[in-house]
């Protein structure tokens, strides 16, 4: 599974990054994190708003920081 | 997320109304509150500048936090109808003025911050939004605001907010139709147009109503607790300006004799960065010592609309030639409404 943060490198990016990066260590998950910083490829996945997260490849979430169960629930 | 769509339960429906009655209450007793500090507990004369000063922020303060709570909970339930990829998709292949207006109207309740402002400009133009119409939308979605409208409502009236939120849409449809009309799609940087936008339907938005009023509550923790402390600073500098700056002081160089003022406050505001929340009470000071509304709102709307910080977002999709259009084709649009409220107010 990949589970990919799109984020140009604002504060709320790096909080939704490490909510994503906390929920994985909690559940010994094995899934690959991915950041994209680059606008090009933020725009080529279909990502409005920032920060956004998709699991791989259908975006889950964009526009705000997800929740902890938010997250756990995509995963499992 | 688990959504099932059904209405708010009775128990839920009591516990806002109670939530609401609580805030009315708060709320009307705020100036008798604000009396009471400043004469009984510190004691003040009455009259004197630091009461005057002090009697401001103590009513002026939590009024306008309570304001913003209300409002940004309303705000947040109304965006959670809307997102950028169905103001997308509702714009996409419109064509222009139509397209202008719709996408100003769509700019003040779809979801924005200026972080996102290019991964949106680039979704917007790749996937059929024309160049014009997406500028009508990053015009509109910072400069008219809740943020701004509350401030201007709670410190200068309705009429006031209505001609801010009124002239920012006008500013924002014009400026986009012109920019659109000036045919200006080489100026964006080309690898722009090479990227194959995916347009992609985003997983729903929360649907149920449990949902929208968890977002509502969301938006006020975010906003409210972002912008306090301007809110804050706000205020006690206007309160030092209301007690302590002799009145008319301002009359001779932001008043409406003075016709430099106007692009002078312009020139002062684009390359100014502050949200609405620290600059309306210090437009609502300035205001109360002589200062022209034209001339004020227009330093408002340039210190809002046009910010250093946008245009470098900005410019890593637009050329130099297209920046400088946008800024003064903006910008005019803010010196115009400027002068014709000098001249008829």
């Amino acid at each position: 599974m990949v589970i990919t943060v799109y984020g140009p490198g604002c504060a709320r990016c790096h909080e939704t990054e490490r909510v994503v990066r906390n929920v994985l260590a909690e559940l010994q998950s094995d899934a690959d994190l991915q950041k994209v910083t680059d606008y090009q490829a933020m725009a080529a996945a279909g990502v409005l708003a920032t920060p956004a997260v998709a699991i791989d490849g259908e975006i889950k979430l964009s526009g705000r920081i997800p929740k902890r169960e938010e997250v756990k629930a995509w995963l499992t | 997320m688990v959504s099932v769509n059904r209405r708010p339960t009775p128990w839920r429906l009591a516990a806002g109304l109670a939530a609401a009655a609580v805030w009315v209450l708060a709320y009307r007793s705020l100036a008798g509150v604000a009396r009471w500090v400043t004469y009984r507990l510190a004691g003040l004369e009455p009259g004197s500048r630091a009461a005057s000063a002090l009697e401001f922020f103590v009513y002026e303060a939590p009024k306008v936090l309570m304001l913003l709570v209300a409002v940004v909970f309303g705000v947040g339930i109304v965006r959670s109808f809307f997102t950028p990829d169905r103001t997308r998709r509702v714009l996409a292949g419109r064509r222009e003025s139509a397209g202008n207006v719709l996408a100003a109207l769509l700019g003040t309740v779809t979801p924005f911050c200026s972080c996102s402002a290019v991964p949106l400009f680039i979704g917007f133009v790749t996937t059929g939004v024309p160049l014009g119409v997406t500028f009508s939308f990053l015009i509109s979605a910072p400069m008219v605001n809740e943020v701004a409208v509350v401030l201007l409502f709670g410190l200068l009236g309705w009429k006031v907010a209505a001609l801010y939120m009124s002239t920012g849409l006008v500013i924002a449809i014009a400026s986009g139709w012109t920019i659109g009309r000036l045919g200006l799609e080489r100026f964006v940087e080309p690898w722009v147009f090479e990227v194959r936008a995916a347009a992609v339907d985003e997983a729903d938005a929360p649907a149920s109503w449990a949902d929208r009023v968890r977002a509502g509550r969301e938006a006020v923790v975010d906003i409210v607790g972002k912008v306090w402390p301007w809110v804050l600073g706000g205020i006690a500098v206007g309160a030092g300006i209301h007690g302590y700056v002799p009145e008319q002081f301002l009359a001779g160089i932001m008043g409406k004799g003075a016709w430099w003022s106007v692009p002078l406050a312009v020139a002062i505001g684009i390359p100014m960065y502050s949200n609405a929340a620290g600059i309306v009470p210090v437009v609502q000071a300035l205001l109360g010592k002589g200062a022209a509304l034209g001339t004020v709102l227009a330093f408002m709307m340039a210190v809002i609309a046009l910010s250093l910080p946008e245009i470098v977002i900005l410019r890593k999709v637009l050329r130099p030639t297209l920046i400088a259009v946008f800024v003064g084709v903006v910008g005019s649009g803010i010196l115009i409404v400027g002068y014709l409220f000098n001249a008829i107010l």
